[in-house]
């Protein structure tokens, strides 16, 4: 991941997740400011449509390449001793994909039941 | 390089006069990384509305606790600075907003948006 996302790749990436990532919240915000759902049955069908599923899988996935890429960033900018910062971003990069995996679990899982 | 070595070192950070875009850049940082941080609370509470009626019925009461409304505040704020920063930026990549004087103003009207945006949001989800 750190070759692919080094230099000007990552910038890419990051300017590519920001502007879908910018796009999708506003879309979510107003929709929690103008139609929020009132109750569970109501959350579940929105979520669960299909449209907005696999919108929000993708702004998961985009979320988590834009934070990693961020993060490294500023990682790198304060972390000097290099076995302490290996450490580290290992550890933000196990903890991105674990948390992108349990949002796309609850988010698949919901339109099974 | 004998000039280099020879600069007086001031970097007493409280003593700086940052310039105001320069202290927009410092929130852009410390919002993305404080939205890095939240994001297990938010995956969580975004996994117990799904699990059914009850789950949504605690992730809603939680939100709307004492502790609740300043989470989302936080992340209102964060989101709305984060990401006016965000298009400040953009703009710049594309030669917009360039000079000194509009960088400034830019900066700042991002600086006082972020916490005005923030409270409107969160009086307007919650």
């Amino acid at each position: 991941m750190s070759r692919k996302a080094s230099g000007l790749k990552a910038w890419a990436i990051q300017r590519l997740t920001a502007i879908y990532v910018g796009l999708f919240s506003l879309y979510l915000v107003l929709a929690l400011l103008f139609s929020a759902p009132a109750d569970y049955v109501a959350w579940k069908a929105w979520i669960g449509s299909p449209l907005v599923s696999v919108a929000m899988l993708l702004f998961i996935a985009s979320v988590l390449m834009h934070a990693w890429i961020g993060v490294r960033d500023v990682l790198i900018d304060y972390l000097h001793p290099i076995a302490i910062r290996a450490t580290v971003l290992g550890l933000v990069a196990l903890s991105l994909v674990a948390m992108g995996l349990w949002a796309a679990q609850a988010l698949i899982l919901v339109r099974l039941v | 390089m004998t000039t280099t070595s020879q600069r007086p070192v001031f970097l007493n950070l409280l003593k700086i006069k940052l310039p105001i875009a320069g202290f927009m850049s410092i929130v852009h940082r410390a919002t993305g990384m404080f939205m890095f941080l939240a994001l297990p609370i938010l995956i969580y509470l975004l996994d117990q509305s799904l699990s059914g009626p009850a789950g949504f019925e605690a992730a809603h009461e939680t939100l709307h606790g004492f502790f609740g409304v300043v989470f989302v505040f936080l992340i209102m704020w964060s989101l709305a600075h984060h990401l006016l920063a965000g298009i400040r930026y953009l703009l710049i990549d594309v030669d917009m907003g360039v000079e000194k004087e509009i960088a400034g103003k830019t900066a700042l009207w991002v600086v006082v948006a972020g916490p005005i945006l923030g409270l409107l949001l969160t009086g307007g989800v919650l």
